[in-house]
């Protein structure tokens, strides 16, 4: 509980929220079990299939950030590169806990038309861990 | 003769206000709004224009582009300091390159040039502009 406050407190104040991909996959691990009692561990190959597939609408994960996240990506509306999205690739990516909620609030939202899943957040970090491989 | 001079100085001069990065660049602008195109300068809408857009995030173009509160307000009040002062384009969702500006200045680019692959979207400055990116548009 004073962990869920400390993050609060740290979202509030705008901080940037230093984490490694490890953490905040773990997170989505214990999230995914609250909200799914059934749930038994994120699966990487969930992941590849969520990533590359079409769910209703114009776009999937891949149509912007390529079918591995370890390329380079390019908007698929306005053509502007977008840089790898796999942590194996790059760095930046998923080292910052609101930075990356902020992504996948907006993106779940235009692949999918709502947000995500913890299990599907999990999933997708899974797939992109693996760097391509 | 003379006419031309003028005409050759004006066309020198008006592109030459987007030409040099006066302006300094905003973090979270550039952050939140330069990752799916270019964070284009403020300059290049009016501020009526930047408010119509700043409303509605949620549904930017199609995509979603929330921000959360403090950064729609940091950048809301920065695209207002630094706004364009000339007439905002008529639709709802208003566009660059709807803008007359926009159009006078790329009147010279032909149209099979806009349907390049390379090219996709009039929106992607970088495409012709190499060094968009850092503020300068010259050509």
């Amino acid at each position: 509980m004073r962990s869920i406050f400390v993050a609060a407190a740290m979202a509030l104040a705008g901080t940037a929220q230093a984490a490694q991909p490890g953490e905040l996959l773990a997170g989505y691990e214990s999230a995914a079990r609250r909200e799914n009692p059934a749930f038994s561990g994120v699966s990487s190959t969930r992941g590849e299939q969520f990533f590359n597939a079409r769910h209703g609408n114009e776009w999937s994960c891949a149509s912007c950030h390529g079918a591995s996240g370890v390329a380079q990506g390019k908007h698929a509306k306005t053509g502007k590169t977008i840089a790898p999205l796999s942590p194996t690739a790059n760095p930046e990516r998923f080292a910052d806990a609101a930075k990356t909620e902020k992504w996948f609030r907006r993106n779940c939202n235009d692949v999918l038309g709502r947000a995500c899943t913890s299990t599907e957040k999990g999933d997708v970090l899974a797939y992109l861990l693996r760097g391509g491989k | 003769m003379r006419t031309l001079l003028v005409a050759a100085l004006f066309a020198v001069s008006l592109p030459a206000a987007a030409d040099k990065p006066r302006l300094p660049p905003n973090p979270a602008y550039k952050a939140e709004c330069g990752s799916c195109h270019v964070a284009f300068p403020p300059k290049l809408l009016p501020s009526a224009s930047w408010q119509q857009l700043m409303a509605r995030l949620d549904r930017h173009f199609g995509s979603d582009a929330s921000l959360d509160a403090k950064a729609h307000e940091e950048i809301s009040r920065y695209l207002a300091a630094h706004a364009g002062r000339h007439d905002p384009p008529s639709s709802a969702e208003p566009r660059i390159t709807e803008t007359r500006w926009f159009i006078k200045e790329h009147d010279e680019v032909r149209a099979a040039r806009w349907k390049d692959p390379a090219v996709k979207s009039p929106a992607n400055c970088i495409a012709c502009h190499a060094r968009a990116e850092q503020g300068n548009y010259g050509d």
